[in-house]
């Protein structure tokens, strides 16, 4: 009976929004700007290797997109549970 | 007009506009005096966190680090922005509904201890204290560097400004100054950095320059120019690592995790209207960061171009004027160990050239040649970068006094008057402290102030994040678990930075794990202390699993 109110199914929204953004969150940092850069490092773009731009700018640039797109799913979901917004 | 008349001037008029929003935002009551009256817009939190965050290290010397680490400085470039996702998406949300003051308010509710807020509140007082000495530190240098006094007399000046506003103004002065500086500092910031992407590459765009060709005739890339001259002075390729790579995913980690368990930061978000405000002013606070944090690596890049291009095997006695302006204040020093006049620089015992980090952001514009006003610009922009840091910290420093320990736990009938008293005298005096540790700096400031972000990770972040996602984790697992983190990590710094327990050197680091990195494993160890004690003692009430349910959700319509 407890599962099913509006509360927890907010919550369960929410624990799925937070994990998939946090996986793009450590993709795009710890893994491209890290872990496989050396790989990555072999392609460019522009003037850059690719792992390099990742570890110093694309890491940055995603970190901002990502927050950006948990504040409008998260407002989306307010809104639609009946929060106040 | 000289460099000295423009600096007096800019510092000048900066000075006045804090001053007048201090003068302007008094306050009445002790909600005004922590959180700001909790009334704050998103736009406004989020460029009062910008320039809280964004300190005299982001300003004066990140750019130079990352210009002569090269690949390695993405650990303060990834680790000081990726922080802010976390705090966005596990932290800044919940804390605003819990709606409460302080770090230490969260923890000893949240864990319905008086013990585990004393624990919160000594973390919090350690890492605001270490921090806070560094900044009035950075306010001395600016002055005695670009003013030409006394770096003590620089000291008084920028204590005497941040007493002026914090005192008079708690929060809310802080927060609508820090709106202010942050205007100035990332306009100080990115004028140089515009500039010299133009001289060096014709793009005016330096997060563009820094991967587009120079316009020296040569249309070869800048990264790949820089590559070749790092390699012909012996040092490693500019864009590859020189640290092994576990420890700089160690230390992004823990900066990371540092970041997001700040207690200066956090409190920001106590400030807002609501829980989307404070989701979207971590996303604009963010933002802003960006715009700095995705131009210092540029500005690295093209300084250090231009300083090997300058300097490198030029006879000493052509150099120009700026080398021999900045030899006196000692941070450039030349000693021709070979007697050949030559200025060599490179990677061995034969290297005679010694270059201070600071330098390449405070000397890039004359370095450049930029006009005056532009020089003078910087001083101005660390100044603000400064001061608004460490009125962010003096805040959680009073705070931490006046509510979490007289309010909380030794006077809990205080008035709400002589409570707001309490926080005047102690933002008093840990500006007189933090005064003190800048006229006399500790010698091992740089040192403790990687323990901060290693403090922060190994005790707040994890007691927070399990305090919200995780209703079962009771009071004992939780103080065990700060305990068990901080424990460790004092350990492991002491042992490695201060030759404490038999000492050490980077080749006997636990799994090639530098202390600037260890925050991570010591996290990690606090998340399973936490977890294994919480499994063998008495579970959490259930009125604290009924708040924890009401912090997950914003406000019922």
């Amino acid at each position: 009976m407890k599962s099913n109110n509006k509360e927890n199914i907010y919550w369960r929204s929410n624990i799925k929004y937070v994990s998939v953004l946090l996986l793009f969150w450590f993709t795009f940092s710890f893994l491209f700007g890290i872990v496989v850069k050396d790989f990555l490092n072999q392609f460019s773009i522009g003037g850059f290797k690719l792992g390099f731009w990742f570890a110093q700018q694309g890491s940055i640039y995603v970190f901002v997109i990502l927050i950006f797109i948990y504040v409008r799913l998260m407002n989306r979901l307010d809104k639609k549970h009946g929060f106040k917004n | 007009m000289g460099i000295q008349s423009w600096t007096y001037i800019i510092v000048g008029v900066t000075f006045a506009i804090y001053i007048g929003i201090a003068i302007w935002s008094r306050v009445k009551s002790t909600k005004e005096f922590y959180v700001a009256g909790g009334g704050v817009g998103a736009w406004a939190n989020g460029m009062a966190t910008a320039a809280d965050w964004m300190s005299a290290a982001s300003f004066i010397s990140m750019a130079g680090i990352i210009s002569f680490a090269g690949y390695d400085g993405a650990v303060y470039l990834m680790g000081w922005t990726g922080g802010y996702v976390l705090l966005a998406l596990l932290l800044a949300p919940y804390l605003r509904k819990f709606g409460k003051f302080t770090v230490p308010d969260f923890i000893g509710d949240r864990y319905y201890s008086n013990n585990a807020r004393l624990v919160a509140v000594f973390c919090a007082l350690l890492v605001s204290f270490t921090y806070v000495a560094g900044q009035m530190r950075g306010v001395g240098i600016v002055f005695s560097r670009f003013l030409e006094v006394d770096i003590n007399t620089g000291v008084i000046i920028g204590m005497l400004i941040v007493l002026f506003y914090a005192v008079l103004g708690g929060m809310k002065g802080i927060t609508y100054t820090q709106v202010a500086q942050y205007c100035v500092l990332i306009f100080a910031f990115m004028v140089p950095a515009i500039f010299i992407s133009i001289q060096m590459t014709g793009n005016p765009i330096p997060q563009l320059g820094f991967g587009d060709q120079l316009n020296d005739g040569s249309s070869m890339y800048l990264l790949e120019k820089l590559d070749n001259l790092n390699v012909e002075l012996g040092f490693n390729e500019y864009t590859d690592n020189t640290k092994p790579l576990i420890d700089i995913f160690a230390i992004t980690l823990a900066l990371m995790v540092g970041t997001a368990g700040l207690p200066h930061v956090i409190v920001r978000f106590f400030t807002v209207k609501k829980v989307a405000d404070a989701r979207k002013s971590a996303g604009i606070a963010l933002l802003l960061i960006a715009i700095l944090y995705t131009t210092a690596p540029a500005v690295a890049a093209f300084a250090r171009t231009n300083l090997i291009e300058t300097i490198s095997n030029k006879p000493y006695h052509e150099v120009p004027q700026w080398f021999k302006k900045w030899e006196d204040t000692g941070l450039i020093s030349f000693n021709d160990i070979n007697n050949d006049g030559l200025i060599n620089y490179v990677n061995s015992e034969d290297n005679e050239l010694y270059v201070d980090r600071d330098i390449m952001v405070l000397a890039n514009p004359e370095i450049a040649n930029l006009p005056n006003w532009v020089i003078a610009l910087v001083a101005a922009g660390g100044l603000a970068a400064a001061l608004s840091t460490a009125a962010g910290l003096l805040l959680v420093i009073s705070a931490s006094v006046s509510h979490d320990l007289i309010k909380r736990v030794l006077y809990p009938k205080i008035s709400e008057k002589a409570e707001l008293t309490a926080a005047r005298i102690s933002a008093f005096f840990a500006v007189c402290v933090a005064g003190y540790f800048g006229i006399n700096p500790p010698g091992f400031v740089a040192a403790v102030v990687a323990l901060a972000f290693g403090l922060a990770a190994s005790s707040f972040f994890p007691a927070i994040v399990m305090g919200i996602f995780y209703k079962k984790m009771n009071k004992q697992g939780a103080i065990a678990g700060m305990l068990a983190g901080i424990g460790l990590m004092l350990f492991y710094m002491l042992k490695f930075k201060f030759n404490f327990f038999g000492g050490g050197d980077s080749s006997s680091y636990w799994f090639g794990i530098s202390p600037e990195g260890f925050g991570t494993i010591a996290m990690f160890v606090n998340f399973i202390v936490a977890l294994f004690v919480m499994n063998i003692t008495s579970p959490t009430p259930d009125h604290i699993k009924k708040m924890v349910d009401n912090i997950r959700i914003p406000e019922n319509e």
